[in-house]
């Protein structure tokens, strides 16, 4: 099985700011895919250096196999529901099916149909009057009839309130199912992507800080509270992640295949959520420490 | 995607064609009265040997409708550049669609080729079937008109024949290019016209005297050839005379100097006008009017002295090579856009 | 048919959740056998989850003995859980409320008597792993 995205060394320039560096991933097809990080941490990048909207400065990008948007065939294979699911405001709901069905040799029309009449969406109505949600749906309803292989979305919850939220993502599960899609989506709340996905990208300004499946991302972090140390005593085989010192007690979140087995820690269990704040907030630097010392 | 390109573009399509359908209508009204009318008039004047007064006057009466027609024609290409080009693209990159529309499964290029051809032959059908119109409507008036308003002249040139169909694929492939660079809708429009309305400018100037090589001769001022002359009184018996000549009837005449007997330009010719030189006023005739334009004996004074006119000019008949070099200039500066146009698009546009 | 649940806050992964439901069912004569459980396309369009979590829920239960898929139509049933242990929760109730009695005559409060619990709990469970 192809993978769904391989990226080499790959980047991004805007002027002289590099928006995305030196990204090296391999993502499973077949899996749904989180990328999460802060606003600005190079999501969208990616995602547009993916679906070929945009063209890398540095290194390769394959998706599928292929390379983004070459040709028909390849744009056929991967759907992308972009940033806050942009439609065409003076077109109908029933115009946008129709361009789908146009433009898109695959076009699976009942589909597209089936999940309108399911939303409620009224043909007719113009998609500038539509709410967020529903137009999210909408633009989802486009990603899903074109019957792609992969389905990219950027951001596609970030706009919507708690309910629309778990409405689309509920229909976006389905799809995956449905129709075996992979799908790779991003957002900046891990809470979005927890239940969602089976894998996990986390991006920190413009660097992939960790990739892996989520179950062996959680099988190997490990949160270790204990009497005040230096990490730097740890060994060899556990990484550091993040860490937080009193005067007495320090704690760690570390990355580790092996079990924990100093008896001077308390081992916990790291949830997604904290794994990936760990990641994100910036690691203390030694000087701090030595500066408590 | 020719589909979604009509789709998007019906309304501003229904404007223009809109305005050029009441248009053709208004025009169909009142041509054959009109032709019917300048017919009937020019077989009675010249049955009694003049007609300039007859044309005089019927160009005076259809004065406003010839000129609105004109202006209408002239502006339309400038229109479609502003309203047609310049939203092409920026509308879909301001309201974000263009991320929709470049992940169906169609490539960036034929998405824009189709919507360039779509709208671009749109453009030069509209342009051609105004040019078209005001050609038929104008015949009579043309015909009226004096010398001066002639086809080839530039104020009459560039709302007939094909032109207008090379201003409009070029204005159009102007406002898409400006707005993909810009990608903004309202600056791009702004700058859009000012080029447009720049090139209309230069183009009678500096680019059509030459675009063909232009009939070039020093003649001698005549009492058969000279066009206007202004005298110009300075104070006693002194004046200076500005002179014109018209080398050919119905000719567009885009140099006209006075040139010394060594060939030299001179702005103003100084004449006397002292009582009994050649150039003063002559005394009124019989009616109290003073008989039109100088003496011969001006004349002859003029030739006695060396003084000759240098005229560059195109003739009538080259109207229609003038218009077809012009056509294909615009044409090939509309296709180097559009080239520019696609290399943007795919390599710098996201 | 049963109807899923996730509880977010619980620590619990997702699909260890869906397992427990699933034998929390069983276990109290809710599900018998040959009952159809919800498809996986059901189970996530209801909850928003990951398809794999579904099937690696099922597969579990399918280890266990307790379900089996039927290609194409889905998975089903196979064993319940009612009964036998049921039989033993009366005892065990009397045993831990007799400890509780206990604690709380050794003047430990609601939050202290939690925490000991857990703690013995995990620390045992830990041992068995290792």
């Amino acid at each position: 099985m192809t993978a769904a995205l391989e990226a080499r060394g790959l980047g991004k320039k805007y002027g002289k700011r590099w928006a995305l560096s030196d990204c090296t991933l391999d993502l499973p097809a077949g899996r749904v895919i989180g990328l999460v990080g802060p606003n600005g941490a190079g999501k969208t990048t990616l995602l547009n250096l993916a679906v070929g909207q945009l063209a890398p400065s540095a290194g390769s990008i394959r998706v599928l196999g292929g390379r983004p948007a070459d040709g028909p065939g390849q744009l056929a294979r991967v759907g992308f529901v972009a940033q806050d699911t942009p439609t065409y405001a003076g077109l109908s709901v029933a115009d946008h099916l129709r361009l789908g069905a146009r433009l898109n040799p695959g076009w699976d029309d009942a589909i597209a149909r089936e999940r309108l009449e399911r939303l409620g969406l009224d043909p007719a109505r113009r998609a500038g009057k539509l709410s967020g949600g529903q137009r999210a749906q909408l633009a989802l309803t486009l990603g899903i009839a074109k019957r792609p292989e992969l389905l990219i979305l950027d951001e596609p919850v970030a706009a919507l309130d708690p309910l629309a939220r778990r409405e689309f993502l509920q229909h976006l599960m389905e799809a995956a199912v449905e129709h075996s899609l992979s799908v790779v989506l991003s957002s900046h709340l891990v809470s979005d992507l927890e239940r969602t996905c089976d894998y996990l990208v986390v991006l920190v300004d413009s660097r992939v800080r960790v990739a892996g499946d989520v179950d062996d991302l959680l099988a190997t972090h490990h949160r270790l509270t204990g009497p005040r140390r230096d990490p730097a005593t740890l060994p060899g085989d556990q990484q550091v992640v993040s860490e937080s010192h009193t005067d007495r007690q320090s704690t760690l979140i570390v990355r580790s295949e092996g079990a924990i087995h100093d008896p001077a820690w308390t081992v916990g269990q790291v949830g997604l959520e904290d794994l990936v704040l760990a990641y994100m907030s910036d690691t203390p630097t030694r000087s701090t420490l030595e500066a408590v010392r | 995607m020719i589909w979604l390109t009509l789709r998007q573009f019906r309304v501003q399509a229904a404007v223009v064609f809109g305005g050029l359908a009441v248009l053709c209508a208004a025009l169909a009204i009142t041509g054959p009265g009109m032709a019917d009318e300048f017919n009937s008039g020019f077989a009675s004047c010249t049955a009694q040997g003049d007609c300039s007064r007859f044309t005089r006057r019927f160009f005076e009466d259809h004065e406003m409708a010839f000129g609105a027609v004109i202006l209408i024609v002239a502006f339309l290409p400038g229109l479609i550049g502003i309203f047609w080009g310049a939203p092409l693209i920026t509308r879909e990159i301001e309201q974000g669609t263009h991320r929709l529309v470049w992940n169906q499964s169609i490539t960036r290029t034929r998405w824009l080729a189709v919507k360039l051809a779509v709208v671009g032959v749109a453009a030069m059908v509209a342009a051609g079937l105004a040019a078209l119109a005001a050609d038929w409507w104008s015949d009579p008036i043309d015909k009226a008109a004096s010398d001066d308003i002639s086809r080839i002249t530039p104020l009459v040139f560039l709302s007939r024949g094909i032109v207008p169909i090379g201003y409009a694929a070029f204005a159009f492939a102007l406002g898409v290019t400006v707005g993909v660079i810009v990608r903004r809708t309202l600056p791009a429009m702004a700058i859009t016209l000012a080029v447009f309305v720049g090139l209309q400018v230069a183009v009678p100037m500096w680019i059509r005297p030459n675009i063909i090589p232009a009939e070039s001769k020093i003649v001698a001022i005549t009492s058969e050839n000279h066009g206007e002359m202004m005298m110009m009184r300075e104070e006693g018996d002194k004046a200076f005379l500005q002179v014109e000549v018209e080398p050919e009837p119905r000719a567009w005449t885009f140099t006209n100097e006075t040139v010394d007997s060594s060939g030299k330009k001179v702005g103003r010719l100084p004449v006397s006008v002292a009582a009994g030189a050649p150039c003063a006023p002559p005394p009124p005739g019989p009616d109290g009017e003073p008989p039109e334009g100088p003496s011969q004996a001006c004349f002859d004074d003029l030739a006695k002295k060396g003084y000759k006119q240098k005229v560059a000019y195109h003739p009538a008949d080259r109207f229609w090579p003038l218009q077809w070099a012009e056509t294909g200039l615009f044409v090939v500066l509309a296709l180097g856009l559009t080239g520019l146009c696609f290399y943007w698009t795919r390599r710098r546009l996201s | 048919m049963i109807e899923f649940h996730l509880d977010s806050g619980s620590g619990v992964s997702p699909y260890m959740q869906i397992v427990r439901q699933v034998k929390h069912a069983l276990r109290l004569d809710l599900l018998h056998e040959g009952d159809q459980l919800p498809t996986v396309k059901d189970v996530v369009a209801q909850l928003a989850i990951n398809p794999n979590t579904v099937l690696k829920a099922y597969r579990e239960l399918e280890r266990e003995g307790l379900v089996e898929p039927r290609p194409g139509v889905g998975t089903f049933v196979t064993r319940t859980l009612a009964g036998d242990s049921l039989a033993a929760h009366g005892p065990l109730r009397k045993d831990l409320e007799r400890w509780l009695v206990k604690a709380r005559m050794a003047g430990m409060d609601d939050e202290s008597i939690e925490a000991l619990f857990m703690t013995t709990f995990r620390s045992a469970r830990q041992e068995d792993i290792a």
